[in-house]
């Protein structure tokens, strides 16, 4: 299987986690964790459960504070900035987006609305109260419903549509906020193979003008992703490459795969 | 909600005022702005003009009695804000409107001037008492309608910024936030009981003879008090229906659904949180201010846990998250206050209770829940609704419709 061969070798990465620990009680979540995303790639994470993969999401979107490390992001304009120094609304506007594991999905608001707030702009109080929908920023909304195959759902209450179509829309949040990095959580839970691969489709679209970390426990999707994987186990980095040579690591294959 | 984009392509709608369109879908607010505008004429009207022991007369008393209503209406229309829409469950905001009271109560006192008890034009009757020789510096202005005015929205307005920046910013939520407000209500209650506080200790303050310079006990007055608790009712309403009917009404929707989901899209959900406490306290206090002259005295025992939570069972009854049912519930259960407490004063707190525990169990969404979920024919879900149909309808209709 031929490895997707980052681009932008040339230029810094989008996203480096520098000898990051995080540790809850004493045990420790991530141990010296070092992870490096070129602009432009597409990641694969996996690992047995335990492995730190939800809690490196949490250091990089600021939800969790790492005992020490950093973890470097280069900004379009702002260039490096280290992510720990943010909480989670401004890593958000920095454009780093996270899709959860869990579809949330904001289910009391209709799938419109729920793109609406996402849509890139108008963080602050005032501009929230005073926002209206341009016509240009409607159409955005319409051309981000037919990407997710939503476009009649509109109306519907987020709450009413199916799991996959929850994780379609949250798919689309994301989109929505226009990020530079994508953090995605297992996205293919709970999909129908179908849907699975339509996701893995839509994914590599997007890989063509964003950088994305997809954590998955799928491996048929992973396959379909046809990216560079990495596997973590006890919050480090285990096994890097191609999704063929780490599924031939005897390592991987003792803690992970073999089980 | 969800029809508001519809309604926004539709080009009857931009024919509409600002006003209209706030209202636009919403049928409730609609019929209950009609009936406040309504009754702010006809009460004040039969009051005034039909002589006493006429069919049309309307007692001083019970215009009164409607006027407090208004304001706890208000004061339930300012918890819905929070509770309905943004998740804050308050258990404390009895004390917002307590702040207001005193400030307005803080004017009054000084609109006594010599006619009180120990005749001194400078100094309150009670301070007299406690042998103080000048006015605390913190009453200074109270003597102007217009500072205790602004200081209506000021007092509770910097409480509640205070305590939210502390509470928000350091993500209490929940029930630890709904237990805090508690505190705040409580800590308040035993400061106002103090003498040396300067507020009249567990008398509170009250004697009041005029506001500006119109006799408090004249029915006159009392209509003009009344039809400024309707106006300010419906001015609430309309500032609630703009905030939650505006983008930022969707994001406070969204922090109550999911509020990790919120700022991982980038919304600061601490200053949302603390924007829509602060408006919610400052109309708590308008409440209370309007409540004061219309009942004569104000005094710590406003402050007590238990009025605040009473609130929170009017905005349950009524219906949460709807604004309207927030004035239904206030009205409702106010009237059956009044009406019980007469009737069985000991049993009352029993019923309140009892009441809650049936609003909970039957009426999750609240009296406009239900009758929405009928109209809409979505009966079949609703409890009391088979409950009513199905089984001994006239034994358990009695009961549930209480």
């Amino acid at each position: 299987m031929a490895l997707a061969i980052p681009k932008h070798l040339e230029n810094a990465p989008i996203l480096y986690l520098d000898g990051v620990s995080v540790s809850f009680d004493g045990f420790k979540a991530l141990n010296n964790l070092s992870l490096c995303i070129e602009p432009g790639e597409m990641r694969a994470i996996i690992g047995p459960n335990g492995a730190g993969k939800t809690t490196m999401m949490d250091v990089i979107t600021g939800k969790t504070r790492p005992d020490s490390g950093t973890v470097s992001f280069n900004h379009k304009e702002l260039k490096q900035l280290d992510l720990t120094q943010y909480d989670e609304a401004e890593v958000a506007n920095l454009g780093v987006g996270r899709k959860f594991q869990k579809p949330s999905v904001i289910e009391s608001l209709t799938v419109f609305e729920n793109l609406e707030l996402a849509q890139k702009g108008g963080r602050g109080i005032w501009q929230a109260l005073m926002h209206t929908l341009t016509s240009e920023k409607k159409q955005q909304i319409k051309n981000t419903l037919e990407l997710i195959a939503l476009q009649d759902k509109a109306q519907d209450l987020a709450a009413n549509l199916s799991h996959g179509q929850k994780q379609w829309l949250e798919i689309g949040m994301l989109i929505s906020q226009e990020p530079e990095l994508l953090l995605i959580d297992e996205p293919a839970a709970g999909m129908t193979d179908e849907e699975t691969m339509k996701t893995a489709e839509l994914f590599k679209k997007l890989a063509k003008t964003h950088s994305l970390v997809v954590v998955e426990h799928d491996m048929d999707f992973i396959a379909a992703l046809d990216c560079k994987v990495t596997v973590l186990n006890e919050g480090s980095v285990l096994a890097e490459g191609s999704l063929e040579s780490v599924q031939k690591n005897q390592q991987v294959i003792d803690v992970y795969l073999g089980r | 909600m969800s029809t508001l984009h519809n309604i926004s392509e539709n080009p009857k709608a931009l024919k509409l005022g600002p006003i209209a369109t706030l209202l636009v879908g919403d049928k409730g607010g609609q019929r209950l702005i009609m009936a406040l505008l309504a009754l702010a004429i006809i009460f004040p009207f039969c009051n005034l003009v039909f002589p006493e022991g006429s069919a049309l007369h309307v007692s001083t008393y019970t215009l009164t009695l409607t006027g407090k209503y208004l304001c706890y209406a208000l004061l339930a229309l300012s918890v819905d804000l929070i509770w309905g829409y943004c998740g804050i469950l308050s258990l404390g905001h009895g004390a917002f409107f307590a702040l207001g009271g005193y400030a307005m109560g803080m004017y009054l006192m000084r609109q006594i001037g010599d006619r009180g008890v120990y005749g001194n034009a400078e100094l309150p009757d009670f301070m007299v008492f406690l042998d103080w020789k000048e006015i605390p510096w913190y009453w200074f202005g109270f003597d102007q309608f217009w500072f205790a005015s602004i200081m209506v929205l000021v007092a509770p307005g910097i409480l509640a910024f205070v305590f939210g920046w502390l509470a928000f910013r350091s993500r209490v939520t929940g029930v630890y936030l709904s237990i805090i407000t508690q505190a705040l209500t409580y800590a308040l209650m035993l400061a106002f009981f103090r003498n040396d506080m300067g507020f009249g200790g567990n008398n509170g303050l009250t004697d009041f003879k005029d506001i500006l310079g119109f006799d408090l006990q004249s029915s006159n007055t009392r209509s003009a008090l009344f039809i400024a608790s309707a106006l300010a009712l419906v001015l609430g309403y309309l500032i609630s229906r703009f905030i939650t009917t505006s983008k930022l009404g969707r994001v406070l929707i969204s922090i109550r659904d999911a509020e990790m989901r919120t700022r991982f899209l980038g919304y600061k959900v601490e200053y949302y949180k603390l924007f829509v406490f602060v408006v919610s306290a400052m109309m708590a206090g308008v409440a209370g201010a309007l409540y004061v002259p219309q009942v004569g005295i104000i005094n710590p025992g406003e402050f007590t846990p238990i009025y605040s939570i009473e609130i929170i069972i009017w905005v349950a009854i009524g219906g949460r998250g709807t604004l309207f049912g927030a004035v239904i519930g206030a009205v409702a259960v106010n009237y059956a206050k009044t009406y019980f407490t007469g009737a069985f004063a000991e049993l009352w707190l029993f019923m309140l209770g009892g009441l809650f525990v049936m609003a909970t169990l039957y009426l999750p969404k609240g009296i406009v829940g239900f009758v929405r979920d009928i109209k809409q024919g979505d009966g079949a879900t609703n409890k009391l609704y088979l409950i009513l149909k199905n089984k001994i309808p006239s034994k358990l209709s009695s009961k549930g419709s209480v």
